[in-house]
This record gives C-alpha cells, sequence and structure tokens, in this order.
C-alpha cells in the first residue's frame, strides 16, 4: 500500500516538472517571437521615412543623386528580404547607406535650418537607435531560450516536442557593429 | 538581468524581514510598558498600522506621488526626443508596456520613476533636466529610472519607505502620549495596573533607536540599488558616458527640487534634497555620492556589461567586495 502511494506520489512529481519544463519552454519562445515583432515594428518604421526624407532633402541636395538613390535601392531591397539572416544582412546594407547619407548631409547647412528635416532627422535617429536595442534584448532573448534548449535537463523536453534552436540577429556589416552614435 | 532580479528579491526580503523585526519588536515594548499584557496587542497595531499605510500606497502611491511633484502626462507630440528616448530604453529593456511619460515643471534637473508593476510604469523628468542635457545624456537618465522599474525597486523601496514611516509614527505616537499624560502612565499610578518600569525604560530607549535602525538599513539599501541601477543602464544604452556627463551636469547644478519631498527620495535619480552637513552624508543618504558613481561610469571604459561595472566599481571603491552579485555577472 505504502509502495504504491510513493510511486504515485513519485510519478505526479515527474509530470509536473516535465510539464513546467515544457511550459517554460514554450514561454520563452514566445518572448523570442514577441522581440522579434519588435524589431520589425521598428524596421517597418524606418522605411516609411525614408521616402519622407529623401523627398525633403531633395531639392537641397542636388549634388548627391547617387547618394540618395542608394539609400532608396537598399530600401526596396530590405523591404524583400526575409528570414533573420537575409534580413539581417539587407539592413546592415541600409544602415550603412544611411550612414553614407548622413554623412553627405553634413555639408548642406541649409537643411539644418529646415523644421521638417530636423524633425525627420529626430525620428530617424530614433528609429535606428530603437532597431538596435530591439536587437540587443531579442538577443538576449534568444541567448536564454537557446540555453534552456541545450542544457540538461529542458534539452530532453526540447527534442522531443520539437524546440528548435533561434537565430541570433547579427548586423553583416562591420561599420554596424559599433552602435550608431549618430549626431548630424 | 533575471538573476540580478531574483538576487535582488531575496535580499530586499531579509531586508523587510528585519525591518519587520524592529516594528514588531517597538509595537510589543511599547504595549507591554502601558501595560505589562499589552506587548501583543502593540504588536498587532503596529502592523495594523503598517497595513493601512501600505494599501494606500499600493492603490494610490503613482496618483500622490505625481500629484505631490506637479507633473503632467504628456504624448509623443509634446515632446518627440524626450518620448522616443523612453521609447527606445522601454525596447533595451524589453518591457511589456511603454511607461506612461511625464513632465515635472522645475528648473532643478531631476527625474523619477514610479509604478508598482513594470507593465503600469511611470517616467517623469523635469523641464530642468530636458532643458540642461543633450539627447545622449537624456538617454542616460532614462536609463537610470527604467532600470529601477525592471529591477523592481519601486516595489520593494515602497514597502520599506512605509516601514520606515510606521516605526516613525509609532515612536511620535508614544512619545507624544507621553508628554500629555505627563508620564503617568510610565508610573502606573492612574490605571488599575502597575506598568512594568523595566519596559518603560526599554520602551524609551526603543522608541528612540528603532527609527534610526530602520533609516540606517534603509538607506543603506537604497543606496546599493542606485549603483545597480547606473550598471543596468550601462549595459542598456552601452554608453555609460552620457549617464556620466548628465551625473556630473546635476552635480553642478545649485537648485533644489521645489517639490521634493523626503518620502520621494529614493526614486529620484539623484537626492533631491542636498544635505546640508557633511559628516553623516554617507550614512544617512539615498543616493551614493555622485562623483563617486561618475567615477565608477567612467571607469568602465569599452565593457559596459554588468562585469564592467563590478571591476570599475571594485576599483574606484577599493573594496574587494563587488556591488553585483556573482551570478548576476554572466548577464
Amino acid at each position: 500500500m505504502t509502495s504504491t502511494i510513493i510511486i504515485i506520489v513519485v510519478v505526479a512529481i515527474l509530470v509536473i516538472a516535465l510539464i513546467s519544463m515544457y511550459n517554460r519552454l514554450v514561454k520563452l519562445r514566445n518572448q523570442v517571437k514577441n522581440a522579434w515583432s519588435q524589431i520589425d515594428v521598428q524596421l517597418k518604421r524606418r522605411y516609411d521615412l525614408i521616402p519622407n526624407l529623401i523627398e525633403t532633402v531633395k531639392g537641397y541636395m542636388k549634388h548627391e543623386r547617387e547618394t540618395l538613390e542608394a539609400v532608396t535601392r537598399m530600401r526596396a531591397q530590405a523591404m524583400e528580404a526575409s528570414g533573420v539572416e537575409e534580413k539581417a544582412m539587407a539592413e546592415g546594407r541600409l544602415s550603412a547607406a544611411l550612414g553614407q547619407f548622413k554623412i553627405a548631409v553634413e555639408s548642406y547647412p541649409d537643411l539644418k535650418a529646415n523644421k521638417n528635416f530636423l524633425a525627420l532627422q529626430e525620428e530617424l535617429t530614433s528609429t535606428e537607435n530603437k532597431i538596435s536595442f530591439a536587437r540587443q534584448n531579442y538577443n538576449d532573448q534568444v541567448l536564454f531560450f537557446n540555453n534552456k534548449t541545450e542544457m540538461f535537463p529542458s534539452n530532453i523536453i526540447a527534442g522531443m516536442f520539437g524546440f528548435k534552436k533561434e537565430a541570433f540577429f547579427e548586423i553583416q556589416d562591420p561599420q554596424e557593429r559599433v552602435v550608431p552614435k549618430v549626431s548630424f | 538581468m533575471w538573476e540580478l532580479i531574483r538576487k535582488n528579491r531575496l535580499k530586499s526580503m531579509l531586508l523587510l524581514a528585519l525591518m519587520a523585526v524592529v516594528l514588531l519588536l517597538l509595537g510589543f515594548v511599547i504595549g507591554a510598558a502601558v501595560d505589562p499584557e499589552a506587548g501583543f496587542a502593540g504588536m498587532f497595531l503596529a502592523l495594523v498600522i503598517y497595513f493601512i499605510l501600505l494599501i494606500v500606497a499600493f492603490s494610490q502611491g503613482k496618483k500622490i506621488m505625481l500629484r505631490m511633484s506637479n507633473a503632467r502626462e504628456i504624448g509623443k507630440a509634446d515632446h518627440p526626443q524626450l518620448y522616443n528616448i523612453v521609447e527606445e530604453m522601454r525596447l533595451a529593456a524589453g518591457l511589456p508596456a511603454m511607461p506612461k511619460v511625464y513632465i515635472i515643471d522645475d528648473p532643478a534637473p531631476n527625474a523619477f520613476a514610479a509604478g508598482m508593476n513594470p507593465s503600469k510604469s511611470v517616467v517623469a523628468v523635469t523641464s530642468g533636466l530636458l532643458n540642461m542635457m543633450s539627447r545622449d545624456e537624456l538617454q542616460g537618465v532614462v536609463a537610470h529610472e527604467i532600470s529601477h522599474i525592471i529591477n523592481r525597486d519601486i516595489r520593494y523601496m515602497t514597502l520599506a519607505t512605509i516601514m520606515v514611516g510606521t516605526v516613525a509614527i509609532i515612536s511620535q505616537m508614544f512619545f507624544r502620549s507621553m508628554l500629555y499624560s505627563g508620564g503617568r502612565m510610565m508610573a502606573g499610578s492612574s490605571g488599575k495596573k502597575k506598568g512594568n518600569p523595566v519596559m518603560a525604560i526599554l520602551a524609551i530607549a526603543f522608541a528612540i533607536l528603532a527609527p534610526i535602525a530602520v533609516q540606517l538599513l534603509y538607506f543603506s539599501v537604497s543606496r546599493k540599488r542606485e549603483y545597480l541601477a547606473d550598471a543596468s543602464a550601462a549595459r542598456l544604452t552601452r554608453y555609460p558616458e552620457g549617464l556620466a556627463s548628465a551625473l556630473e551636469k546635476i552635480a553642478g547644478s545649485t537648485q533644489d527640487l521645489k517639490v521634493a519631498d523626503k518620502s520621494m527620495a529614493p526614486m529620484y535619480i539623484a537626492n533631491p534634497l542636498k544635505p546640508k552637513g557633511q559628516r553623516l552624508r554617507n550614512l544617512s543618504s539615498t543616493h551614493p555620492p555622485l562623483d563617486q558613481r561618475i567615477r565608477i561610469l567612467r571607469g568602465m571604459g569599452k565593457s559596459t556589461s554588468y562585469a564592467g561595472y563590478q571591476q570599475a566599481y571594485q576599483s574606484v571603491t577599493k573594496s574587494g567586495k563587488g556591488i553585483i552579485p556573482p551570478s548576476a555577472l554572466k548577464g
């Protein structure tokens, strides 16, 4: 009699442990997904800002056609990219093109008196910061999740229910590895 | 980050338990001084006062704090840069919801965070701070405030503040009643039962010492949490110089915050009430000295992780003991 009770208790504890490990994995995976969607929102915001920005500066920056076209082209490519790694690569190139653009802006003092441009500039700076901060958070969440899927004992559950490691969002362009400290 | 929050929780529980012991002892001793059988009644009364204050703080705390400081809520259109910066730090910290943003019209540069729950938080800055700081500096300040929210500092500091308040109230009540009764209660001449004279002396000693003891406990934790919020801010922004130079500007400002109140001090980025005397400054301050905080942040160099802060802290304070628990250093 006592031995059956002991067996039942042990089995119950095991089942509860398994369920809680499974739930923890699901929770972490959802956090990764949520963190990714935060990046996505900011990337879209940057796509939306760029046409406005180009429109505003076009009149001033007549000699920078190539730079402006590069930004527009990279934007289009980034919008079409899908999957974490491809997206990261395209976004890296877009950031590099925008970096060129920011350097070019330096030689147009008239622009700095334009209220509309200043407001757009704050939005662009902030959106780029948001992208990199959201990326920081996403990578943290991926690290937690990946650790859980690899470490014992939760790796058993992860294997059983097909929890796969998630990819880090790493910017490919080497220039982008430094946190952008933008001040026009 | 989560490891740090967990460790913090443990330490805070210990602190609150210690304070609770002091509070209960105070209640007991005073009760027993009035009537030998009233010790437990005194303890009970102390708890009742604590819980009443607690309920008020949890249901109204944020509102009281915002009203006391004349803060007004802003939207993105009112101050795009401030709003953007708060949103940036929310993303970096992974806060579940955007905090409400408030501006306090006051020339003294300062900021505070409020809200017991990370999904219903508030960040408030003074107009003086906005006028004085560059974008990077403002970001450092906001990161420090958001760190108070994610490290759950507000919740524990509120619990502790109320504990300090309750001890103070009870001690005051005791001394006042002694004054009005002209010490009769001690001598026990008017009551049917005689008060215990040993208990009476103990009660006087306790009523003097307990408020000091809980305040010292409270101050030490508050200072530690400031360091931790600085460390978290450096980690969130990856740019400790922003906060360092903001603190430098705050240290250079001579203005006292008009709306400041003692009970709200630990929520601010820098002590809103400049200490008048220097001697007891280190023991009786809610915040570590600004110059020390600045030197630690500047000593971090390129390493913006918790480990980097730990190293800088140790070399600036010349203490072998770190400020961050070792198990949290990996994050």
